[in-house]
């Protein structure tokens, strides 16, 4: 297992465009860390930095002691995952899964017992023999894993490895790829752009936007503590309201009532969790509910609040209505944003 | 029982129409073969078969129809299938180097290289015929295979074919495979060679009718009879037929038959790798 | 080029040694070639050249024979065209149509696809021979005295008949892929929407077929002007004189035959920028139909 760590990483493209803007942080050896964040937003390049698959323009890449900038991919001891798997179509499951192990001389007999260890583990015995186009999605990404199992790597990439999957199998294969990842201790780098898998998935997330890294932090901090409006919007469905609020005499104020203390002077961007929202007959505020989308275990109320439109979510036994309502909220739940930056306060 | 439609009745008229329109035509060169010359020189084409097939196509093959006595039927079929063969294995080994280079190396003249080798498909070999003749001559290649064959690979229509195939092969193959540890051979050989069979297959059939078919080069390049193609040698053996007191009909359309026997087979036979080819190579 | 491409120096270079070096000394070599030689005088006896300007290219243009070619070739191409694209089309509407069969018919209509231009020209002396070729019998029942080689306008006739025949094969397979890669669900929303066959025809399938229809006219222009060679040279029996050729027979007849040099390259060039100019509008019309899409 290894210890990734990158330090002012940067990628500019041929055309010029920056794709990673400069970016340090360490993964820790077994770390499970999740990329996420806007299509576009330059995960992937990231990922494919790491995996040498794209030149670094600047920075250092290391992977476990040694500096791996000109190190080719084959000699990185990693192994990737795609989104499309990238199987090879005409070799079948077998040599598709060994074809890594044979071109580094290993003997077949040993090869032979990494593909079918690998078969066991992944439920693909009965497979081994088809092709890749005469399996499901799911069983494809399967061999895709097996793939990168029987190499034994220091590191595992994902790159949106199961967006080609339907919802279902998407969250069987969530579940499975953590447990095994659990079991072999491998260090991993996932990408998606799904921030449930982020939330469900990671150690620790790391979170992306326009080439620059937002926040990096465990699931519970992102989700709490937003470092920014992005990653308050970005994280959680539906995602935390963001309302202008007025600090004025250590007080942040939404329609020229008191919400909470703080410090300042000025606008500010004030954030709440829909979740954070309680209805209550007694509360202090009140929000006038235009719209109420049933989710079964709980329900989501699009409001206004003193202009601004909110989000509140209820568990399903809270009734609800349309029209005036009245609501606490949970002071310590709070997030305050720069108004003019974003960034938290 | 259902009631047949008159739009289907006339529908399968125009079909079968149209099929005797294609077929009739190479039927009464077989019907030439197989009559008697003498009845042929009275009567031309008729409705019945005779019996002198084999004999013609004895004479065809091995009797020669020049003044040199070595274009034999045998010859020019040997001389037909080295061009057929040398130029579409020629052509798709080249192209399939080339596409390869361009698409799958950072190279920095890789936009001037692809320019130098498309442009080639602006213009065919016959604008620039005599010009091409005399460079073959100036290198000593007139009456050789290689002066037959390679000038007739100077265009990039394979090369173009297989950059197109490349460049649809998903990205993340390459990639994969680089993490697999293939180096840019293994790669070639291990993963886009057995990955483009049927693109080889489609285009090699095509390439094989278009060489084998060749006539104007021939025509120029090959003066020495034991070089002709059949289908260089047909202007020849139906120029015997004029003049004589009785031309040999037979043994003239037999070698039409041997002529176009090969590439017809191949295309029927391979018909839908060759629609394929035809149709994806879009020139 | 692939994002991941491989970065060695060498071997790319080595993978395109064999197809430049052909290229450039069988294609850029010859083609500047002849643009040179068509601003000189050959000496028929090969001692050397005169720079002669443009000379061969006004000569060209005050040639009546030449320009009775290019007339020639104009209306031969355009004939050409027009009746193997809509001889085919209509039979590749019907390929597509019927159940029974389909796999019989296109095997029949489209084999002649291998048929070398000359043996085509062959089948073209024996229907049209002088004393018993029986498509020129057939015309005699109508009073037409056809005569193949003698007549202009009857040799003219036999040329566009069995090219068009030899090219039918190509513009049916292209029309039955084009037709069979129109969704099934658009058809079935046509059949809907229209009850009239015809009109659906014209107002569905064959907006759809354009793009391929403008692609074969391209494919059609350029074999008329250049891939009916062999028919020609075979109808003709090697003995241009009177009879009808194309621009590029007559680059071959000036150039191999009558030792023309000069000349024949001016015409060779001439044919350069025709097919140049074909291709700049293929280009283009071809943006064109991406933007609309
Ligand atoms: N080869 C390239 N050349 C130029 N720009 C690129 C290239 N590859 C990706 N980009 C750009 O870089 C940005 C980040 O791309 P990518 O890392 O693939 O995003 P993500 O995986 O987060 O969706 C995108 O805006 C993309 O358009
Ligand atoms: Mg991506």
């Amino acid at each position: 297992m290894a210890q990734v760590t990158l330090n002012t990483l940067r990628k500019v493209y041929p055309n010029g465009f920056e794709a990673v803007k400069p970016a340090s942080f360490t993964i820790e050896k077994g770390e499970f860390v999740v990329l996420v964040g806007p299509s576009g937003c330059g995960k992937s390049t990231m990922l494919r930095m790491i995996a040498g698959l794209e030149d670094i323009t600047q920075g250092d890449l290391q992977i476990g002691d040694r500096i791996v900038n000109d190190v080719d991919p084959a000699d990185r001891d990693i192994a990737m995952v795609f989104q499309n798997y990238a199987l090879y179509p005409h070799m079948t499951v077998r040599k598709n899964i060994g074809y890594g192990l044979k071109n580094r001389k290993i003997a077949k007999d040993v090869i032979d017992q990494k593909v079918t260890d690998a078969a066991n583990l992944l439920n693909l015995n009965d497979y081994l023999d088809r092709k890749p186009s005469q399996l499901s999605g799911g069983q494809r990404q399967r061999v895709a894993m097996g793939r990168a199992i029987v190499r034994d790597p220091s590191l595992f990439l994902f790159d949106e490895p199961l967006s080609n999957l339907d919802a279902k199998l998407r969250n069987q294969m969530r579940i499975e790829i953590k447990a095994l990842q659990r079991r072999l201790g491998v260090t991993s780098v996932y990408v998606t752009h799904d921030q449930v898998e982020a939330m469900t998935m990671a150690d620790r997330i790391i979170v992306m936007n326009g080439g620059e890294i937002e926040q990096i932090g465990t699931p519970a901090q992102v989700y709490h503590s937003p470092a920014s409006t992005f990653v308050a919007s970005f994280m959680g469905a539906p995602p935390m309201n963001l309302l202008d609020a007025l600090v004025a005499e250590n007080a942040a104020m939404i329609g020229g009532q008191t919400i909470a203390q703080f410090a300042g002077h000025g606008p500010v961007t004030l954030g709440i969790r829909p979740e954070d929202i309680l209805p209550d007959p007694n509360g202090d505020f009140e929000i006038n509910v235009t719209l109420i989308e049933e989710l079964g275990a709980h329900r989501i109320l699009h409001a206004t609040w003193a202009g601004q439109t909110i989000m509140v979510s209820v568990a399903k036994d809270v009734t609800a209505e349309t029209g005036t309502m009245h609501v606490a909220i949970k002071s310590d739940a709070l997030s305050f944003f720069d108004a003019q930056t974003g960034r938290r306060l | 029982m259902k009631r047949i439609k008159l739009e289907t009745i006339v529908d399968h008229s125009v079909l079968i129409i149209g099929s005797l329109i294609m077929i009739l035509p190479v039927a009464m060169l077989l019907q030439m073969a197989s009559t008697p010359d003498i009845e042929t020189m009275r009567n031309g084409p008729g409705l019945v078969f005779g019996d002198q097939i084999p004999a013609n196509f004895e004479k065809a093959m091995f009797e020669a129809s020049g003044f040199s006595g070595e274009n034999t039927g045998l010859r020019m079929l040997y001389n037909s299938l080295i061009l057929g063969l040398g130029f579409a294995i020629g052509k798709i080994v080249i192209g399939m180097m080339a596409a390869y280079a361009i698409v799958y190396f950072r190279l920095k003249f890789a936009t001037l290289a692809f320019w130098i080798i498309f442009t080639t498909l602006l213009l065919p070999l016959e604008v620039r015929i005599l010009p091409s003749y005399e460079i073959v001559q100036k290198l000593g290649m007139l009456n050789t295979y290689q002066g037959l064959i390679i000038p007739l690979i100077a265009s990039a229509t394979a090369t173009f074919f297989f950059r197109q195939f490349f460049r649809s092969v998903p990205e993340e193959l390459i990639e994969a495979a680089r993490i697999d540890g293939a180096g840019p051979i293994k790669f070639f050989v291990d993963i886009l060679v057995p990955l483009s069979r049927t693109m080889i297959a489609a285009m090699f059939i095509i390439m094989f009718v278009y060489g084998w078919n060749q006539y104007l080069w021939p025509t120029m390049i090959t003066t020495d009879e034991g070089m002709f193609t059949l289908v260089r040698g047909i202007k020849q053996i139906t120029q015997t037929l004029e003049g004589t007191n009785l031309p040999e009909y037979g043994k003239s359309n037999i070698l039409q038959i041997i002529a176009i026997l090969p590439p017809v087979l191949i295309v029927i036979f391979f018909q839908s790798w060759f629609v394929k080819g035809l149709t994806e190579s879009d020139k | 080029m692939k994002r991941a491409g491989f970065s060695i120096r060498w071997l790319p270079i080595l993978l395109l040694l064999p197809q430049l070096s052909i290229i450039l000394i069988f294609f850029y070599w010859p083609a500047a070639h002849a643009v040179r030689s068509s601003f000189f005088l050959q000496d028929p006896f090969g001692f050397g050249e005169t720079f002669v300007g443009l000379k061969n290219y006004t000569s060209l243009l005050k040639s009546s024979a030449y320009l009775r070619s290019a007339q020639f070739t104009v209306i031969f191409t355009l004939m050409v065209t027009a009746l193997s694209l809509s001889l085919a089309l209509l039979l590749a509407v019907k390929a597509d149509k019927v159940i029974k069969g389909a796999k019989t018919y296109r095997t029949f209509l489209m084999w002649v696809y291998a048929v070398a231009p000359p043996v085509a020209g062959v089948i073209g002396l024996v229907l049209f021979d002088q004393s018993w070729g029986p498509l020129k019998e057939f015309f005699g029942l109508f009073g037409w005295d056809f005569r193949l080689g003698v007549d202009y306008f009857d040799t003219a006739f036999a040329m566009v008949v069995i090219s068009v025949w030899k090219q039918l094969p190509v513009n049916f397979i292209f029309f039955l892929s084009g037709l069979q890669s129109i969704p099934k669900s658009v058809r079935e929303a046509a059949l809907i929407d229209n009850r009239s066959a015809s009109g659906r025809f014209w107002d569905v399938t064959f907006p759809l077929l354009a793009p391929t229809a403008f692609f074969l006219l391209i494919i059609n222009i350029t074999y008329a002007l250049f891939d009916t060679f062999g028919i020609i040279d075979t109808v003709v029996k090697g003995e241009p004189s009177n009879n009808p050729m194309t621009l590029v027979y007559r680059v071959y007849v000036d150039g191999f035959r009558g030792n023309d040099l000069g000349g024949s390259s001016a015409q060779s060039v001439v044919l350069m920028v025709l097919v140049l100019a074909l291709t700049v509008f293929q280009f283009r019309m071809v943006e064109r139909r991406i933007h609309y899409t």
